[in-house]
């Protein structure tokens, strides 16, 4: 099968693809048959032609409408969205306070040794990518990725400006003029207002939203902030604007990776060249209904497709299944009045099976394989895991770290010294009164750098500040003859939350 | 040379070598390479003016500029120095003994004594301060020379027995046995009579003979119940810390040969506000005792230990 030139100019008008399919000449149809003149060297360098995807309409494209509405908007507007915790910690719903090394999400607040939340997250999200790999193929590259989706809204911006793909291709082919300079200059400010704005919505996250945007544009934002903005909006000006598919087909190993991973029993975006082969013009096709598929050979497949390939060679590295030719090719089969999905999402096993004669199978069966139950089973199993950790989780906490040097303090009355940096965690938002004491060693006492050895006790309350961990220098003394051995500091908060440490007493050799 | 000639499946010319069928091609540097390359030597030509470059005989050429990695090094003392001239001059002015624990001046003292102590005197006293045989251990509650802030000061500001400063503290234990004070069987009964004030050993007939002799030539420094005296750096013989060791080997040596340690005199060699700080800091370690205003030492002292036994 001869490869599709892809830049060719899309030959029909929006709408009338049945006239076109009438008026196809024989010339056009005889070129999947002309043998190639000669064979040149070939170049392992692919110089990149611009795509220029057109226009459709489908339930697929809404979806994706859909999908990019919500991404964008969750992504924009997160940041903005307040959250009451009290007068002691930030009012932003989702923040990521590096300075203070707090992760606040709604209700949820996380300190840095919590940090397997975010791993698990992390987890969820990579065996996530699985599971949906696994079940419905590449739906990540073809509707949620970030270079989906600003790719598909840079391409937004292309037609907005310049028109749908036959004018664009016109425009790209043009000498500069002042008009065409006049567009570009347009259409690179549109991109680089968007851009701003996606790397300007990222820092966002990490500040008081309505602070850092007061800073920003007052010049007193930090230096790290202007110089993520810079970057973000160059990145994303560059991949979003200008590399486009080129991502997902050379830089991104995603696509790599779920080569290995997508099995013939995962949904694909698939021709079904049984159905369609050999293709024929309409007009050709209803001389001789018996020599020619379903396929009308229209192209329409390639010219919405956002990363310019073919998809009747087959599945490649260069389909990001967004279904749009689906869209595209459901459309003039309507037209024609032959039965839709002749490009389809189906599986490589049902489409054997269709082949050979079967009825095709509804999709919910090919979801339910062992291996997509797995994935979802260990999914899950780690979410209810990590909901399990977040429930009963304590916000009160304590470590202990015994002095190593010296190891013991002899006193002059025979008595035992050690000392311990001791801290307490309080993590809610608000102070706490702490009480901290010692379980085991008896006859011990302790007191603090900050008060009088007089004052030494078995129970030491302390104010801790809100959402801090504070720390003390304890000293335990215990009476002469006390033996090394373990004990335990206990911490207790105000409302019976406790936790405790085990740690060494040490003591001269008896 | 070999004849230069097209590679035909590329059309670049080759360099003209052959080994064993394998030619060379004479690819041109992309351009991109080339213009990086012609800036860099135009950065050069600028960085040789502005810096210094070039090594001549006895040093090198110094840049327009005037940088120096030394110069940088000076700034950043200043910096430091001005940064911390507030504070120094607010330790300057405090009395060590008015020195508010709870105060941040007081953190920062003991801050910069904690970094003082790692340059100066952890050789001896060793790292974590806990000293070792004949360093006192600055930890613990059981002061030489006294642990209250003023004391401690002293006595790093003066030293131990150093000649040459007036001040220093300075006492010296006869050498009982070397010099012929006592027989040797009268130091043995010493020893005895010693270690059973700290529960040691038992009473015997051997340390009450020796308790008649530690009244008439040991009670007058180490006092009447062998509670040590601060003004002569006599140490406290009844409690369960020894500088030179508890067993009757120990005791008897020192009874004989008598022992005693020095320290220098920090005030001669570290600046008053690093002195401070090094109070502070050791002050800081656990065992320091509240200064009391009435320098009436010899009352003040006893009455510390009391409560000290009490913890």
């Amino acid at each position: 099968m001869q490869p599709t030139d892809r830049n060719q100019p899309d030959p029909l008008p929006e709408s009338d693809l049945l006239e076109h399919a009438r008026a196809e000449d024989g010339a056009k149809a005889m070129k999947p048959s002309t043998p190639p003149p000669a064979v040149p060297p070939v170049s392992l360098y692919e110089k990149h032609t611009t795509v220029h995807p057109k226009r459709i309409d489908g339930p697929f494209r809404r979806f994706k409408w859909l999908v990019m509405v919500l991404t964008l908007g969750i992504y924009y507007g997160t940041p903005w969205l307040r959250w009451d915790r009290g007068a002691y910690a930030p009012d932003q719903a989702v923040l990521i306070d590096l300075a203070n090394r707090r992760f606040y999400m709604f209700d949820i607040e996380i300190w840095p040794h919590e940090f397997y939340f975010v791993a698990g997250l992390l987890i969820m999200a990579g065996i996530g990518l699985f599971l949906v790999t696994s079940a419905v193929g590449r739906a990540w590259c073809g509707y949620a990725c970030p270079q989906t989706v600003w790719t598909d809204l840079f391409q937004h911006v292309d037609r907005f400006v310049d028109g749908d793909r036959n004018a664009r291709m016109r425009l790209d082919k043009a000498p500069w003029s002042a008009g065409k300079i006049a567009r570009r200059f347009w259409k690179w400010s549109i991109y680089l207002v968007i851009a701003f704005w996606t790397g300007g919505a990222w820092i966002m996250y990490f500040a008081d939203a309505p602070t850092l945007t007061r800073d920003f544009w007052a010049g007193n934002a930090a230096p790290v902030a202007y110089a993520t903005v810079a970057v973000l909006t160059g990145t994303t000006f560059w991949l979003g604007g200008f590399m486009r598919e080129q991502v997902c087909v050379y830089m991104c190993p995603w696509p790599r990776i779920q080569t290995a991973m997508l099995d013939e029993k995962s949904l694909i975006v698939t021709y079904k060249d049984w159905r369609g082969e050999p293709r024929g013009s309409l007009k050709k096709s209803q001389k001789n209904p018996d020599q020619f598929g379903d396929c009308v050979d229209c192209n329409q497949c390639v010219a919405v497709c956002p990363t310019g390939i073919d998809i009747r060679e087959g599945p490649q590295i260069g389909c990001i299944t967004c279904a749009l030719c689906i869209d595209a090719c459901d459309r003039v089969m309507k037209e024609v009045g032959r039965p839709r999905g002749l490009i389809d999402y189906a599986t490589l096993e049902d489409c054997e099976r269709e082949a050979a004669g079967a009825e095709p199978r509804p999709v919910w069966k090919t979801l339910t394989h062992p291996r997509t139950l797995i994935y979802f089973g260990v999914w899950s199993a780690i979410g209810v895991a990590l909901l399990f950790a977040l429930g009963t989780r304590e916000r009160t906490g304590i470590t202990v770290q015994p002095d190593r040097n010296p190891p013991y303090m002899l006193m002059s009355d025979g008595s035992v010294r050690n000392s311990y940096t001791v801290k307490l965690r309080n993590m809610q938002s608000r102070p706490r009164e702490m009480e901290l004491s010692l379980t085991g060693l008896p006859g011990a006492k302790m007191w603090t750098d900050d008060m009088s050895k007089d004052g030494a006790a078995r129970t030491i309350t302390r104010e801790v500040a809100a959402d801090v961990a504070l720390p003390l220098r304890v000293y335990v003394v215990a009476p002469r003859g006390t033996g090394r051995q373990e004990f335990h500091f206990v911490v207790t908060s105000p409302e019976g939350e406790s936790d405790q440490s085990e740690t060494g007493f040490n003591a001269p050799e008896q | 040379m070999a004849d230069k000639r097209l590679d035909e499946a590329t059309n670049t010319e080759t360099v003209g070598h052959e080994w064993d069928g394998i030619e060379e091609l004479n690819t041109p540097l992309p351009r991109w390479w080339l213009w990086t390359f012609y800036a860099t030597i135009v950065f050069s030509i600028g960085y040789v003016v502005a810096y210094p470059a070039i090594p001549m005989v006895s040093k090198g050429t110094e840049g327009m500029l005037g940088w120096t990695s030394r110069g940088d090094l000076a700034k950043d003392i200043k910096a430091t120095s001005d940064k911390r001239s507030e504070l120094v001059a607010a330790l300057a002015q405090t009395p060590i003994e008015r020195l508010d624990p709870d105060s941040d001046l007081m953190r920062a003292a003991v801050a910069g004594g904690r970094a003082a102590f790692k340059v100066n005197c952890v050789q001896c006293h060793g790292a974590g301060a806990a000293g070792s045989k004949g360093y006192p251990n600055l930890n613990d509650d059981d002061w030489l020379w006294g642990g209250d802030l003023k004391a401690i000061h002293q006595t790093l500001e003066h030293g131990i027995r150093q000649p040459g400063d007036d001040q220093t503290r300075f006492s010296q234990m006869p050498a009982f046995g070397r010099d012929g004070i006592l027989s040797a069987a009268e130091i043995a009964d010493v020893v005895s009579h010693v270690r059973t004030l700290s529960d040691l050993e038992p009473k015997s007939a051997a340390s009450q003979r020796g308790a008649v002799t530690f009244e008439t030539q040991c009670s007058i420094c180490h006092g009447p119940s062998g509670e040590g005296m601060r003004e002569f750096g006599a140490p406290n013989l009844a409690d369960a810390i020894w500088l030179y060791g508890s067993s009757r080997d120990d005791v008897t040596a020192t009874v004989t040969n008598a022992r005693y340690g020095m320290m220098p005199a920090w005030g001669q060699r570290l600046d008053p506000v690093t002195v401070k700080m090094l109070a502070a800091y050791v002050h800081s370690l656990g065992g320091g005792e509240n200064f009391v205003e009435q320098a009436a030492e010899a009352n003040a002292e006893p009455a510390e230990q009391e409560t000290d036994a009490t913890n």
